[in-house]
């Protein structure tokens, strides 16, 4: 068996049949998703605590991974935390070279602190310029949160991250 | 010590591999029957002498084709006998030759074929866009994601942690593509340096082009045997000796990044069957799952084969070279030989199997081995699988 390198004439060569499944999805939010989505329209970010472990989830969770058992309360979190990780983004989703670079990353949320193995995290867009992620000096900058002003309940609802010390 | 495990010992006694290439022209079936039958040949067994077939793939969505198992299934050996298919993402290429031992360990199964496959160039436009379906549909889908953000955001963490620098994690990738040129499947073997990975295309910095394996297509398959079954067909068995494997929540970004927790629980389980208890001295060559550069580095840390943060140290040092004394990737890992993902892991398996044999050829390391250890990793960040051989 010979492999096939790449070549201009081959990829004319081979025949691609397009096909578009009209397969479309209708996700259910849940309980814990739906409140935190609608607290997302109040400027709220959401979580669930598990009293027996002390565990917040940010997004939420009706149980608790470890102690399986059921998470007892919903507990608001802040909008402002620590960037744990920070990338820019110079493809996207099709892999297209895009020009300005897409910024994004996770944020451990308040309350929590640095020595939290888990914590309330989201993953999110940090509006920030490239030198930024390059030279590292984003990590464990304080963010908040900025809110769109039309909000329809989605993670979208928030714009990005800033950095605001 | 060893644990009290009560099981029948396991052996490998042939391998196959295909080509890795991108856009090989051979169907997915075909790739699975090439790897299947130079496997049996190798084991000097036919498709009649085998009772049991494993098959591995990772999603079906980079065939393009659904329920793979069952459509790899007469290519695979596996008509009118028990198939099972596994799949834990990146992890299964391991997971195979795992689920193939604990048929045979059980008693369940004399002779066991293990194929894994994987074809990821059909997919247009790129195969990460079918990645798009492993994030959460609700809270992270809508930003657009695309795979390789998760790599890098992980990436970043651990240089951040551990005060890595980029120079630092690519001479991974040089080693592993050095160490392909002596591999015979491999596709992306070259001798390159630390300046052609800093100066390789931006992907989602801080991943280049270079830190990253290519898009591939493969198959790879063993044959794993009974004891009984073994001492008959070779004077050179590989012994299966300790398996792990364990998953993490899907709630990576709520968890450190730093350090593989999942991988170290998959290990603590291959070790403790395996009587290891030094890993760093007791274990003569790795196999560390390798699609980006720093996942060799942070993998190692999680086998507990360094210190957390000091894979990087050890790396410059030599030890993991071809001639060191912990060669790691002797094949070329996923950097240099290719990145057909469910057949990458069993390659990297296969790979630990030759050396252990002494059949390896070219990629064989200089030092004599004994004991050695594939690993693979996958999904989001969450899943681990370890093997540990001795000859």
């Amino acid at each position: 068996m010979d492999g096939t390198p790449l070549k201009e004439e081959d990829l004319k060569k081979v025949s691609t049949i397009v096909y578009k499944p009209n397969a479309k999805y209708a996700y259910s939010a849940g309980q814990a998703y739906s409140k935190f989505l609608l607290g997302l329209k109040d400027k709220k970010i959401i979580g669930r605590k598990c009293n027996k472990c002390g565990r917040v989830y940010v997004p939420p969770r009706m149980y608790c991974d470890d102690c399986f058992r059921p998470t007892d309360e919903w507990v608001e979190v802040r909008d402002e935390g620590i960037i744990e990780t920070v990338v820019a983004s110079f493809i996207s989703w099709t892999r297209e070279r895009i020009e300005k670079p897409e910024i994004v990353g996770v944020i451990r949320l308040f309350p929590s602190n640095d020595k939290d193995w888990v914590f309330p995290g989201l993953f999110h867009r940090i509006c920030a310029e490239f030198e930024e992620v390059k030279n590292m000096s984003l990590f464990g900058k304080k963010v908040k949160a900025v809110w769109k002003d039309n909000r329809e309940g989605s993670i979208n609802d928030i714009e990005c991250f800033k950095v605001i010390e | 010590m060893k644990s009290n495990l009560y099981f029948r010992r396991v052996a490998v006694i042939g391998a196959g591999l295909t080509l890795f290439r991108r856009r090989l022209l051979e169907t997915p079936q075909e790739l699975a029957w090439e790897a299947s039958r130079k496997a049996l040949d190798e084991a000097g067994l036919d498709l009649k002498d085998i009772d049991c077939v494993v098959i591995g793939s990772a999603p079906d969505a980079f065939d393009g084709v659904h329920m793979k198992g069952e459509y790899l299934a007469h290519g695979s050996g596996g008509i009118r006998r028990m198939v099972t298919r596994v799949f834990v993402g990146g992890a299964t290429g391991v997971m195979v030759p795992i689920t193939a031992w604990y048929h045979v360990a059980s008693g369940l199964c004399q002779k066991v074929l293990a194929v894994a496959e994987e074809k990821m160039s059909p997919a247009r436009p790129h195969p990460q866009s079918v990645f798009r379906y492993i994030w959460d549909p609700i809270t992270e889908k809508p930003l657009n994601p695309n795979l390789i953000w998760i790599f890098a955001m992980e990436m970043h963490r651990y240089m951040y942690v551990n005060k890595i620098s980029k120079e630092e994690i690519a001479l991974v990738s040089v080693k592993n593509k050095r160490n392909a040129l002596n591999n015979p499947y491999a596709q992306a073997a070259g001798n390159i340096t630390v300046d052609d990975v800093l100066k390789s295309e931006i992907l989602v910095w801080p991943v280049q082009l270079l830190d990253t394996s290519p898009v591939s297509d493969g198959a790879a398959a063993m044959v794993i045997v009974s004891e009984d079954i073994a001492r008959r067909y070779t004077d050179t068995p590989v012994w299966i000796e300790g398996v792990g494997w364990a998953l993490d929540n899907t709630e990576w970004t709520g968890r450190e990044l730093t350090y593989p927790r999942y991988l170290e629980y998959a290990a603590r389980m291959a070790y403790k069957m395996a009587a290891i208890e030094r890993p760093s001295k007791e274990i003569d060559v790795i196999e560390p799952y390798d699609p980006f550069d720093y996942k060799e580095l942070h993998h190692i840390e999680g086998l507990m084969i360094a210190k957390r943060g000091e894979a990087p140290k050890l790396l410059k040092e030599g030890v993991f070279d071809i001639d060191g004394d912990i060669p790691s990737s002797p094949s070329g890992g996923l950097l240099g030989v290719g990145n057909p993902i469910a057949a990458a892991g069993l390659m990297k398996t296969i790979s630990i199997y030759w050396q252990l044999k002494g059949t390896a050829g070219k990629m064989q390391v200089k030092k004599p081995v004994h004991t050695g250890l594939a690993q693979a990793w996958g999904d989001l960040m969450q899943a681990s699988t370890v093997i540990v051989m001795r000859n």
